[in-house]
């Protein structure tokens, strides 16, 4: 990318910071921890003293969590979230990165390692001496949630099925390293709600989208993994009208827009390409109930269910499709959480030395679940459900899911 | 796939007029989506609903000088919606509060007589309807005053607060009181996190309690808490004996959020859509009608189409309408037409910050319906709205709720109409 673009774009919106403090009202960190002085005073203003060869001059942005809700909110278009991840990257550059942040931010090689020795690797990560030696030796906190390896593979199940419905209505399916290693049935889910309403379900073979590396300020090695992904992708858009879904909502997210912007790969046509097609499933349906396009041959659920949209999927910046979706369920009763964040931003809440703030960040929302009476909470990113199930001791899914049992898809 | 939705009415803007509109669409039966780009004034104003303060003296009953001001100044925002819209809006927002997400948090007051609460500086400032924990402020209804803060708020001087309420006629006193909080420079909001801790209450009591002398109310700073206040001030009502209230402080502002939150779970509770960081980027008229607008969204444009459009998107302060470098007054969402911009050669400001300010009465040129010059289908509410001058008047809140209100009543109105049009 040129300088030029850049400053306009990202540094150059610095400009238009008001230090009218919203981004503060809503920053879930520095809300509970003075260890984050906030995202103006970490961004806007921090900016202005950030010299491109001089040493950081604010080393408290590596507690930001990335969470991106400051550059939601922000009246002005200021992209706050956006400078203070280079800014974390700069950071790390200086600092080092602990090896720690090397291995958690490799979902693909945690998966391929974990996932022939499942029920071995699960029995161990539960017990508690193993966590405390994992939190000594690497520091990975004890007590933090870590998913199960399903001990199977989601693309495994794709590419051997032989039931899959052939149709001209072809979607491409982004299922992430989530769905692959640990929740394959939410990518079967998916693709038997799509197939349901008369879609063939394409699945190339794929690999990470990089946020966790992103988020952890390793940049140069973000933008492989995700030029990579975008390249694998863009072959499978053979016309102008193939879209590309997935139901990790961060993880479409980076394709969408935060690695463009973030790690600076305007300039790539490949994932240019790739992230004008890219959708999130709930977004999708939406649109094609929008369309008439959507079955809604729906039978009831009688439930109350709690609904936290995850900071990245607000990031989408369409409101929250899911509540509309549910709301299209007969009987489901869906309470809207209205607390920022769950904590856990992905990785961050598993760190050590982050952990704390990450369980005080969920605090609210988890109050709020505890009072809501909900038997489950309905949320749309893998990594919010494993800290949310782990925190309220309640189920937590996909809304994917219960689109799934109305459907009948469950029988 | 287009990347199109279609709904009954868009409306642009999230603050007070544009979730007002939204809902009360919503509420009709309308299918409603609201855009906003981020949040704005609602999060920074004192929470109160000031329908008319000054006329240019202070005024003591709205109802009286609303009927004046609508007699006198017939392109008043005030004038085109009416005084009934204005007094059922007030009732209506009252309403919501009262049913809404804050348990026991209600608003009190009404068009018959201004409350008179005390600023942040001390000064008695007039509302027409204030959060139940702030209406304990009322000037009228006070004994002598203790005015409590910590340090670490560095923007609120108790000091200061009380001096000036004391030349007001407010016996006053104030208590700095000096006690740890784990940084040294907080805001309300995290002020009120600390006050949702009952631990943390009972700490902050203990410390003042000792240093209360014979005061009947204890005025705070607005940060008792962001989810229930009422049990908040409650709690440290008990604890300490005598009658606590809030005072509004410098932004942010924790009862703006609260009142944010009442409008905004209203919204959905009637299923309406609210999108965050929706901000509008272009639209597409035909024949007068705007058809659509476009907002930018995550990696494409996402395109809102609509029978009607409600413009909500505020005036200077947001920056939805501008005087570009060529001294050329703009309405940049929509490009609609202005009223009331001074005429080359004529001022367009004053020299003291806080005058009329000619340039910033503009607004977009409306009919008695609030519908935009040169359309059909986009009505106008909010801070958008010519001819007023809030930060004089003290009629901010009331000139967003009232035209939220009316513009959706307009609408329902269309609708209706066409419904019956074609059954």
């Amino acid at each position: 990318m040129t300088d030029l673009l850049e400053l306009a774009l990202l540094r150059g919106s610095l400009d238009h910071c008001v230090k009218c403090t919203i981004c503060e009202t809503q920053c879930p960190v520095s809300n509970v921890t003075p260890l984050f002085p906030g995202p103006k005073y970490a961004g806007p203003q921090s900016e202005r003293y950030r010299v491109t060869d001089e040493p950081s001059v604010d080393l408290s942005v590596d507690y930001c969590s990335g969470c991106g809700i400051c550059s939601q909110v922000c009246p002005q278009g200021v992209k706050i979230a956006e400078i203070n991840a280079q800014a974390r990257d700069k950071l790390k550059r200086q600092k080092g990165v602990p090896l720690r942040d090397r291995i958690i931010t490799r979902p693909t090689w945690l998966g391929r390692a974990g996932t022939p020795v499942a029920p071995l690797a699960n029995f161990s990560l539960k017990l508690k001496p193993a966590r405390i030696l994992i939190e000594k030796t690497i520091g990975i906190h004890r007590d933090a949630a870590m998913p199960a390896f399903a001990g199977r593979r989601f693309s495994s199940w794709a590419h051997k099925r032989s039931d899959a419905l052939q149709s001209a209505r072809k979607i491409v399916y982004f299922h992430g390293c989530g769905t692959e290693y640990y929740e394959p049935w939410e990518g079967e889910k998916l693709v038997a709600i799509l197939e349901h309403n008369g879609f063939e379900v394409v699945v190339p073979k794929q690999d990470c989208c990089g946020l966790p590396l992103q988020s952890s300020g390793l940049f140069d090695d973000a933008r492989k993994v995700l030029s990579t992904l975008a390249r694998a992708l863009d072959p499978y858009l053979t016309d102008d009208d193939t879209i590309i879904v997935g139901n990790a909502t961060s993880c479409t997210l980076m394709l969408k827009r935060e690695g463009r912007e973030v790690l600076g790969l305007e300039d790539d046509p490949v994932l240019k390409r790739v992230s004008e097609r890219v959708y999130d499933i709930c977004e999708l349906l939406l649109e094609l109930h929008d369309r008439g396009e959507l079955k809604t041959d729906f039978k009831p659920v009688e439930e109350l269910v709690a609904y936290h949209a995850p900071c990245q999927q607000q990031g989408h910046w369409v409101g929250k499709p899911a509540l509309d979706l549910l709301a299209l369920i007969p009987g489901l009763q869906v309470r809207e959480m209205n607390a920022r964040c769950c904590g856990t931003a992905g990785t961050y809440g598993l760190k050590v030395e982050k952990y704390d703030i990450a369980q005080a960040v969920g605090r609210d929302l988890f109050d709020q679940v505890a009072a809501s009476g909900a038997s489950t909470v309905v949320c749309d990113s893998e990594t919010c459900r494993w800290q949310i199930a782990d925190a309220t001791q309640r189920p937590s899914v996909h809304p994917i899911e219960y689109l799934y049992r109305a459907y009948g898809l469950d029988s | 796939m287009r990347s199109q939705l279609h709904f009954d009415a868009v409306v642009i803007g999230g603050g007070m007029a544009g979730l007002t509109a939204g809902t009360r669409l919503a509420q009709s039966g309308a299918k409603v989506a609201v855009l906003a780009k981020g949040h704005g004034s609602t999060h920074l104003s004192p929470g109160t609903i000031d329908v008319l303060g000054y006329t240019p003296g202070r005024v003591t009953s709205p109802e009286d000088s609303l009927a004046r001001l609508i007699s006198e100044r017939p392109d008043h925002p005030y004038a085109l919606v009416g005084a009934d819209a204005v007094s059922e809006s007030l009732q209506w927002f009252a309403d919501c509060a009262a049913n809404g997400p804050l348990p026991s948090y209600g608003y009190v007051g009404g068009l018959e007589r201004n409350l008179l609460l005390p600023t942040a500086m001390g000064v008695l400032r007039p509302s027409a309807m204030v959060p139940s924990t702030m209406a304990g402020g009322n000037a009228s209804g006070l004994g002598t005053v203790a005015i409590v803060s910590v340090p670490a708020l560095r923007e609120f001087h108790p000091t200061l607060c009380a001096a000036n309420l004391t030349a007001a006629g407010i016996e006053s006193r104030g208590i700095t009181l000096h006690i740890e909080v784990e940084r040294a420079d907080m805001n309300p909001v995290g002020m009120a996190r600390r006050f949702e801790d009952p631990k943390w209450r009972g700490h902050f009591c203990a410390q003042l309690l000792p240093q209360l002398r014979t005061e009947e109310h204890i005025g705070m700073p607005a940060m008792l808490g962001m989810r229930d206040p009422a049990a908040v001030v409650g709690d440290l009502e008990r604890r300490l004996g005598r009658k606590v209230f809030e005072i509004a402080t410098l932004p942010p502002s924790v009862p703006g959020m609260r009142r944010y939150e009442i409008l905004r779970s209203a919204l959905r509770a009637a299923g309406g859509r609210l999108a965050l960081g929706a901000d509008v980027i272009s639209h597409e008229r035909s024949n007068g009608r705007v058809t659509s607008v476009a907002t930018h969204a995550a990696g494409r444009d996402l395109t809102y189409l609509a029978d009607w459009f409600v413009l909500a998107s505020g005036g200077f302060a947001s920056g939805a309408i501008e005087l570009d470098s060529h001294w050329v007054t703009h309405e940049r969402v929509l490009g609609l037409p202005l009223r009331g911009v001074p005429e080359t050669g004529s001022p367009r400001f004053e020299r003291e910050y806080l005058s009329d300010q000619p340039l910033a009465a503009a607004g977009v040129a409306v009919d008695g319906e609030l519908r935009a010059g040169g359309t059909d289908n986009v009505f106008v509410a909010g801070a958008s709205l010519p001819g007023a001058t809030p930060w004089r008047e003290g009629s901010g809140e009331g000139i967003a709720l009232a035209s939220g209100y009316r513009a959706a009543a307009v609408i329902a109105g269309g609708l209706r109409t066409e419904e019956s049009v074609t059954s």
